[in-house]
């Protein structure tokens, strides 16, 4: 491995020629909005993570640890793709530079050399950086299928589904169970779903909406149909979509009350009864 | 015929992607919330339908932007199974996978102009133009 000794032992030259390669890539490729000493010095840990991997034949805790400081500093993968493809430009031409006779048996072993310590490292990294995203993609899964179908019950009878975002099938599906097995665990009387949140109602998301609030009915509840924005209203009658089967309400606030109309309550405003009885006092001693 | 841009249906995700970039078009091109969410509903509709039915296809925005009028124009796109009598899909109820059957002609009401272009085994073409008032 004479010309991996050659590369180590004129590690200076070929950082030098392989840090201005990637400056220049800077204004091309990345965001600018990267200041000048953390691009420098991101390189200059990269060039480092290169050569203790070359030294090491393959130095895993350098690697893992270099590639997760650049998705957490939010670069691209490019960049580690393009600085190792510019490592293995820069350490060819300096290799050949360096001899004196080049013919394409020599040629073909310095490039196999090179390609030799390079690749198992260009697979490492990469490896390593979409390993994390997949990680960090699939945490977001969960987290998102957690917040996907909540159900809150407010009060003794009555429970609340807040939708937010859009609806595909699976959330659909994830909708329909909640709000069936939340209902009979709260035992509820009335279900209110808000779609306030729900950026486009259409035939799709209209009709998972219908069949929960139709299998709601089945287990003895009622289903209230909140949050029904003006121009969701609109959208829904031109499409044609009947929900008269129903209740409908445009806000929260109002399905709440029908909610509470159902069970038989109704809210008192203690304040005011209060401030009534006083202006009632003072008007009979007024008198 | 102004700037061009098209999405790719090929997943479930990518139907929001069309209906995103579908409202915010027409939010820069000044329709009103009423009309920006009738388009965003209608690109929903052709989107799914194209997953639905073709698996895959294309959705295009065009902004019409000549001396009489204002207005943008979708063109849905796919080479799937085409539609056999375009007649029967065009009425209300009618739907072939359990859905509400409501939505070509619910995107035919939601919009102002309404074009349908199908052949069984060639795929399908749809072009729906909303003006600005």
């Amino acid at each position: 491995m004479e010309f991996k000794q050659l590369v180590i032992n004129n590690s200076d030259s070929i950082v030098q020629k392989w840090m201005e390669e990637i400056d220049s890539l800077k204004d091309s490729n990345y965001t600018a909005t990267i200041s000048d000493e953390l691009y420098e010095s991101t390189n200059r840990e990269f060039v480092n993570v290169i050569f203790t991997s070359i030294r090491n034949e393959g130095s895993t805790k350098a690697v893992e640890d270099f590639s997760e400081k650049i998705i957490n500093l939010g670069w691209p993968l490019s960049y580690i793709t393009d600085g190792l493809q510019i490592f293995r430009r820069v350490s060819t031409e300096y290799l050949l530079t360096q001899s004196e006779k080049v013919d394409s048996n020599f040629f073909t072993n310095l490039s196999a050399s090179v390609n030799d310590w390079v690749e198992p490292l260009i697979r490492e990294l990469v490896n390593e950086y979409s390993g994390s995203w997949e990680h960090i993609v699939s945490l977001q899964r969960v987290a998102l299928q957690e917040l996907s179908a909540p159900l809150i019950p407010v009060m003794e009878g009555i429970t609340i589904m807040p939708l937010i975002g859009t609806i595909d099938t699976e959330r659909a599906k994830l909708i329909m169970e909640n709000l069936l097995e939340g209902a009979i665990k709260h035992n509820s009387e009335v279900v209110l779903i808000d779609i306030t949140g729900v950026p486009v109602v259409d035939t799709m998301v209209a009709h998972h909406i219908i069949q929960a609030a139709e299998a709601v009915r089945l287990i003895g509840a009622t289903c209230i149909l909140v949050g029904i924005r003006p121009e969701i209203a609109q959208t829904i009658v031109n499409l044609g979509i009947d929900l008269s089967n129903f209740p409908t309400k445009s806000s929260l606030k109002k399905g709440f009350s029908t909610a509470l109309e159902i069970t038989g309550r109704h809210v008192t405003d203690l304040n005011v009864k209060e401030n009534n009885i006083e202006k009632m006092m003072d008007s009979l001693r007024g008198e | 015929m102004k700037p061009q841009a098209c999405v790719n249906i090929h997943k479930e995700w990518d139907i929001v992607g069309a209906r995103q970039l579908g409202r915010e078009m027409a939010k820069d091109l000044g329709f009103g919330t009423v009309d920006q969410a009738r388009i965003a509903t209608a690109v929903s509709e052709l989107a799914r339908n194209i997953y639905l039915y073709a698996e895959q296809g294309q959705i295009c925005f065009e902004i019409i932007d000549t001396i009489e009028r204002r207005g943008l124009c979708m063109i849905a796109v796919d080479s799937g199974p085409g539609i056999a009598d375009i007649s029967q899909v065009m009425q209300d109820g009618f739907t072939t996978s359990g859905g509400l059957g409501a939505g070509l002609p619910g995107v035919k009401r939601l919009m102002d102009e309404f074009d349908i272009r199908s052949e069984v085994g060639e795929g399908t073409k749809i072009k729906a133009t909303k003006w600005i008032r």
